[in-house]
């Protein structure tokens, strides 16, 4: 017997991440390193916990090894509670066969069982890509006052880049007539968040019916929330007005990750209130050396800095030796900066090394085609020789042998 | 029986008085040390490293930060089923809180009997170090020994409250016992007030030491036993630095600076496990100066710093020059305020355009939660 929860919560986390190329090769994009010491998915379980919902299933189907460990009984969220807590849910084999997760409905679909022991009156729908701090409880507190099926977080974005959107078309009383998946000229700037509250004997009916259905792709947007809408279900959106991020994509997460040294970025991590929770390192506090110049970044434990930063982000247990300098860059846990090593505007992974005098990435205004500019990414235990030079854009994968001069 | 067939003990008041400052509202135990750790960080993460799954803290006065420092044991891995932490408060007696170690001990002997491991570690929380007890008990084991001290061999450090200095014999036993060391100068093995020995002989000692009302554990038990027991000496060759002074206490945070320190202190093999706060990760300012320090995750610093050890959370206003100085948790130094040589305690509030000095032989001191 499970006690019955008001409200649970079910975190999609088994997308591939595929457009962040070498950064999710062996780790799923929830577990992605982000913001100095936190991974992608600290932010939705830490919201959970924050929001008062203590009972969460994490979906995971693409790398889960990373993800599994790293969420394990899910102490560090407070997550390991008698009842409820945090599960982590993979597909499984059935009596009569047994298939992946097809698509965001069809996950929810085969862990019909696990809610179920719950009984809740509603699940709310996460996923593990957006950088947010969102209370729950007040949405599903709209959602109780609108006594509707289906609420769907939505954020304003401007009008302009409106049509890169999912967009929702709201009467004025924010209940949802039209969705308008990427529109050439879209009606209103109200972008979804990929959040649902949904009540859960609607949400079943609806999964239940889905499934039936050959040519469905089982999709929340594309198959299950149209079904809704079309049946004349009340649909809601609910308006977030904070800080939010979605960083599928090389850009999008370096760009979030300055953000955090932009102090009108409105995402405060110091806020005892609201904390983001997250596996921490052992490791003792960081060292600045005698020559180090720290301007504008972030640094984590364990990191022992004798170099130059200037916005920067250092993960834990990150050497940046004298005379290295790391500018614009993300610096993921267990990586080396080697003597006079140029980082700028790149994203360096978990224990990369990067050789001494080696050059990688480039500012924006030494190239000279802006179409030839992005951000430089150095793949998981790469090493890169001395004195080489990564140029911008690049996604190194293998090691760069050392350049002699 | 499961792991290592050894208990700890761990004496979180032994000593308070030589810091008086610091320990005036907490226990030798939890004095913040290096940026994020308390005293008794050390031992405690020693033994969990050393296999060592069953741990008795014992505490006299003071331990309210302690317990609370400590919790149920989780960040040591010490929350467990089987064996685990035990916090050993104050116990019996009718005459109150106990005075010296033996006193200590008898008022656990029940704890102790309803232990199952063979062996007993004691430490205290004075002094900074990180060691493989397994080493240690190893050695014991191996030398057949009834009593093992671990030492350091160097100049006495002057603060120590109990300079213990030994001499060995023939195989390196343990042949004379020397309290009270004078000798500033030159080096001798000195005690680090570790001590190995079987769980039965410990209560045995004890009951003897109770029975004929003999109270100090160095002078009655073990100068007196010197012949009539196998003692034998454990030469620890890492850092082993004794806060037990203003001054030492200053100079032992300082030395974190140190790579060789660090990498002594924080052996990666052997990492020292403290309370987890989850504060965000240490954010420099624009116009942040910041040059050989030691800086915790949640600090703020908009100023300039040199020569400091910043522990979690500490705030460094605008302008603010801060240097040679150990600025506890949680900590705000105003705008365009000067320190130098001052040890902050823990939620002080330094006020804009303040100006504070030490020196180096005699640091400043602003108490825990004092406006300034």
């Amino acid at each position: 017997m499970f006690p019955k929860q008001e409200c649970i919560a079910m975190l999609l986390a088994g997308g591939q991440g595929s457009r962040l190329y070498t950064l999710t090769k062996k780790l799923a994009k929830p577990a992605v390193p982000f913001g100095g010491k936190y991974r992608i998915i600290d932010f939705p379980l830490s919201n959970c916990v924050n929001s008062g919902i203590d009972t969460v299933g994490v979906l995971t189907q693409y790398q889960p090894l990373v993800l599994n460990d790293y969420i394990g009984n899910g102490q560090p969220w407070d997550l390991d509670t008698m009842n409820g807590g945090v599960h982590v849910l993979p597909p499984y084999q059935r009596s009569k066969g047994g298939d992946w997760y097809k698509g965001t409905a069809n996950a929810i679909y085969q862990n019909i069982q696990f809610i179920e022991r719950y009984n809740p009156e509603y699940v709310v729908i996460l996923s593990g890509d957006h950088i947010y701090k969102m209370d729950y409880s007040a949405m599903l507190a709209q959602h109780k006052q609108k006594k509707a099926a289906c609420t769907i977080a939505v954020y304003e974005v401007p009008m302009d880049e409106a049509s890169r959107y999912g967009i929702l078309n709201c009467n004025e009383d924010d209940s949802i007539y039209e969705f308008d998946e990427k529109p050439a000229e879209p009606k209103s700037n109200l972008a979804s968040m990929g959040i649902y509250m949904f009540t859960w004997s609607k949400l079943r009916a609806y999964l239940e019916a889905d499934e039936e259905k050959e040519d469905s792709s089982n999709d929340f947007g594309k198959d299950l929330l149209p079904a809704m809408l079309n049946a004349g279900e009340t649909m809601v959106a609910w308006r977030f007005n904070g800080y939010w991020k979605d960083v599928g994509t090389i850009d999008s997460l370096w760009e979030a990750n300055m953000d955090l040294l932009d102090p009108k970025v409105p995402l405060d991590l110091s806020d005892t209130n609201w904390r983001i929770y997250t596996r921490n390192p052992v490791m003792p506090p960081h060292y600045v050396g005698k020559n180090a110049v720290c301007q504008n970044s972030l640094v984590s434990e364990g990191c022992d800095v004798e170099g130059t930063l200037e916005f920067a982000i250092l993960f834990a247990g990150v050497t940046v030796e004298k005379g290295a300098r790391v500018t614009d860059s993300i610096i993921m846990p267990g990586a080396t900066i080697k003597k006079g090593a140029v980082v700028q505007y790149a994203i360096v992974a978990e224990d990369a090394v990067i050789g001494p005098g080696a050059v990688v990435g480039e500012r924006p205004e030494n190239v000279k085609n802006k179409d030839k500019w992005g951000i430089a990414v150095v793949g998981n235990n790469i090493n890169i020789g001395a004195g080489a030079v990564v140029p911008a854009q690049s996604m190194i994968e293998e090691d760069i042998p050392e350049v002699k001069n | 029986m499961r792991g290592t067939n050894v208990v700890g003990l761990i004496f979180s008041n032994m000593h308070d008085d030589c810091i008086r400052e610091i320990t005036s509202l907490r226990t030798m135990g939890s004095v913040p040390f290096g940026g994020r750790y308390r005293m008794i960080d050390f031992p405690l993460s020693n033994m969990v490293n050393s296999n060592i799954s069953k741990v008795g803290v014992i505490t006299k006065s003071n331990y309210q930060s302690l317990m609370d420092h400590l919790g149920s044991g989780k960040a040591w891995d010490l929350s467990r089923k089987r064996e685990g932490l035990f916090i050993l408060p104050p116990f019996g007696h009718g005459n109150g809180l106990y005075a010296e170690r033996i006193d200590a001990l008898s008022g656990i002997s029940s704890f102790l009997k309803e232990c199952k491991e063979e062996f007993v570690v004691m430490s205290d929380c004075h002094i900074a170090y990180n060691i493989d007890f397994s080493d240690v008990i190893n050695y014991h084991y191996q030398k057949g020994a009834d009593i093992t001290i671990v030492y350091k061999n160097g100049v006495v450090p002057d603060s120590l409250p109990e300079k213990v200095c030994l001499e060995f014999g023939r195989a390196k036993r343990i042949s004379e016992i020397i309290n009270g060391v004078t000798d500033k100068e030159n080096k001798c093995d000195w005690s680090m007030g570790i001590y190995v020995m079987k769980r039965d002989f410990l209560m045995k000692i004890i009951a003897e030491a109770v029975a004929r009302n003999r109270n100090n554990f160095v002078r009655d038990v073990l100068q007196s036993a010197v012949e009539q027991y196998k003692m034998f000496g454990y030469k620890f060759d890492g850092c082993a630095m004794a806060v037990t002074s203003m001054e030492a206490y200053f100079e032992a945070n300082m030395s974190l600076v140190n790579k060789s320190v660090r990498e002594d202190l924080f052996n990666p093999n052997r990492p020292v496990y403290t309370k987890v706060l989850d504060e965000m990760p240490a954010k420099f300012g624009l116009g942040a100066i910041v040059t050989n320090s030691i800086v915790a995750d949640g600090c703020v610093i908009e100023g300039e710093v040199s020569n400091c050890i910043l522990f979690r959370g500490v705030k460094i206003g605008k302008g603010a020059k801060v240097s040679n100085c150990i600025i506890m948790q949680d900590t705000q130094i105003g705008d365009n305020a000067i320190l130098n040589y001052v040890i902050t305690d823990k939620d002080v509030v330094v006020q804009n355009a303040c100006s504070f000095m030490g020196c180096q032989t005699y640091p400043a001191y602003i108490p825990k939660g004092r406006n300034v």
